[in-house]
């Protein structure tokens, strides 16, 4: 093989990675992040944190709401790429959604929504519904008092 | 954008001499060893050869080689073939699962194992050797250097305590092929397993040295090849380059050597200017070519593929990329099992041939971005 066919292989290689091109856009590209400098200024009316980093993913999920509805959705995740994924397709999920449609995201519409995601991934990583459903709790209890 | 591989604990290119050396015995000198025909003849001389020029490296006869079909075969023959139930074996927590695996299997088969657990830096001293022996310990397997973070073991004293009390002692030399000393008289080992895969030679060939003095069972049956204790028609070809890889390593060693080291001391210094990061394993009693740092509040595979995006090739230990959802356990060994978040962390970076001081100017510049990069948007990173 000369040296081109062989950077076309590796390159084909690439293109059919372990991932899929959403997931990776979403890890190489996340959005709705927030940096710490921008947690500190950010009016939250809800957040939500699950996991732990002996565990290896750790989500916590901030959202603000009006009417009943999610209007901003913000997230930090340390954990493998597809833990950084599912949080990042969440939140831009999310956004604009009532309540009660949010508490009802399961992980298999967050996969979905990723176009998939391999088998092993399935179980750790996608913990953002959970994430998201306790900055809910913490948005419905503060509102109660 | 070429990628720069810095992976080479997990396995080497062939090398263009390598390859050379074996063309010809996959077409042209095609025969079965044991056939008695001049084309057969031919093949066997072959790895007559590379048996001889192995032995000249481990300075033992040649008889006492014997290839297989990988690391993990090996160290399989050397565990398998010598435990029986009602044995003790003494070995590491920091084996690589080749060694784990098998002694876990012979302990449901009433093997006894005493698994030594290594210090912060990853060693392990004799006296915790001489300490564990028991009357009924008839095998020590301890691997010369680690394949995650490269600390090389006491063997050559290990080998002097397994001499005077009379036990067999096998070292996993996996990762040493091309930088440490095999010379088997030096290490007062009794078995020692190698591979060709990580010396720049072709996958799929192993080789197990075997003292003549060691009363070893085969673990597969059938042609009489290897001294019988590895039947079934010889890679030749592998072989062949197998040999030929681990001369030319040897022979560069020395020189090599001193410049990898001079490459990792520099890596070394400038990760651990990247705050909140950790060296794992002891800084000088590691392979020339190996450095494993952890990261802070970052995941392990998400370094890696944002490092394989920019071009570079590492490893790690989260257990992201273990498929068994668990994190290395040898950098669970170094700091126990509740830290478990330092392994999630962890990055191998092992040099080659090809890498240069460049290289690794650029790779710490790229890590830098990453790590932080990472951390901006990790909850768990303050
Ligand atoms: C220390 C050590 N032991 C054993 C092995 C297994 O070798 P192989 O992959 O050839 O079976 C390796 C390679 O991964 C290794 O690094």
């Amino acid at each position: 093989m000369n040296k081109q066919k062989i950077k076309n292989k590796i390159k084909e290689t690439n293109n059919s990675w372990f991932y899929t091109d959403i997931v990776k856009d979403h890890f190489f590209n996340p959005k709705n992040f927030l940096t710490d400098k921008e947690a500190k200024n950010y009016k939250a009316d809800g957040v939500g944190i699950v996991g732990s980093s002996a565990c290896g993913d750790v989500m916590k999920m901030w959202i603000r709401v009006k009417n009943n509805k999610i209007i901003d959705c913000k997230w930090q995740t340390f954990g493998c790429a597809s833990a950084l994924a599912s949080t990042s397709v969440l939140s831009t999920m999310v956004i604009g959604m009532k309540l009660e449609d949010a508490k009802k995201i399961t992980p298999q519409d967050i996969i979905k929504k990723l176009g998939g995601l391999p088998q092993i991934k399935i179980h750790c990583s996608v913990l953002g519904d959970q994430a998201l459903r306790k900055a809910i709790e913490d948005y419905e209890g503060k509102k109660v008092k | 954008m070429e990628s720069i591989y810095l992976d080479h604990s997990a396995t080497t290119y062939v090398r263009p001499e390598v390859l050379k050396s074996m063309i010809s015995y996959f077409s042209e000198y095609y025969g079965n060893p044991g056939s008695m025909h001049r084309i057969g003849l031919t093949a066997k001389q072959a790895i007559d050869t590379a048996r001889k020029i192995t032995a000249e490296i481990l300075n033992c006869d040649p008889e006492e080689i014997i290839f297989t079909g990988s690391g993990t075969e090996s160290i399989n023959m050397a565990i398998q073939g010598i435990a029986e139930r009602g044995d003790h074996i003494i070995t590491t927590n920091t084996e690589h699962h080749a060694v784990l695996h098998t002694c876990q299997f012979l302990e449901k088969r009433g093997v006894e194992v005493t698994y030594l657990p290594v210090n912060q830096k990853g060693l392990i001293t004799p006296e915790q050797v001489e300490k564990a022996i028991k009357k009924n310990t008839k095998l020590i397997t301890i691997a010369y250097a680690n394949n995650e973070i490269g600390v090389i073991q006491p063997i050559s004293q290990i080998g002097n305590i397994s001499k005077k009390r009379k036990i067999y002692f096998h070292t996993d030399a996996c990762q040493a092929g091309l930088y440490l000393d095999l010379n088997i008289k030096n290490l007062n080992v009794d078995m020692m397993t190698l591979n060709s895969s990580k010396v720049y030679g072709p996958k799929g060939v192993g080789m197990l040295f075997v003292d003549r003095s060691v009363k070893i069972r085969p673990i597969l049956f059938g042609g009489s090849q290897e001294q019988g204790l590895r039947p079934g028609t010889e890679n030749v070809p592998g072989i062949v380059g197998f040999a030929t890889a681990l001369k030319i390593g040897q022979k560069e060693k020395q020189k090599e050597n001193i410049r990898l080291e001079n490459i990792r001391d520099y890596l070394i210094q400038e990760l651990l200017k990247i705050s909140d990061t950790k060296l794992n394993g002891d800084p000088k009693k590691r392979l020339p070519n190996n450095v494993n740092v952890s990261f802070d509040g970052v995941e392990g595979e998400s370094i890696i593929l944002r490092l394989d995006e920019k071009g570079f090739c590492v490893s790690t230990g989260s257990a992201c990329t273990s498929r068994s959802l668990e994190p290395s356990h040898v950098i669970q060994a170094l700091y126990g099992s509740d830290k478990k978040e330092i392994a999630h962390g962890s990055i191998r970076i092992t040099l080659g041939k090809k890498t240069t001081m460049n290289n690794a100017r650029n790779f710490v510049e790229v890590i830098k971005d990453v790590v932080s990069g990472l951390r901006e948007i990790s909850p768990v990173y303050k």
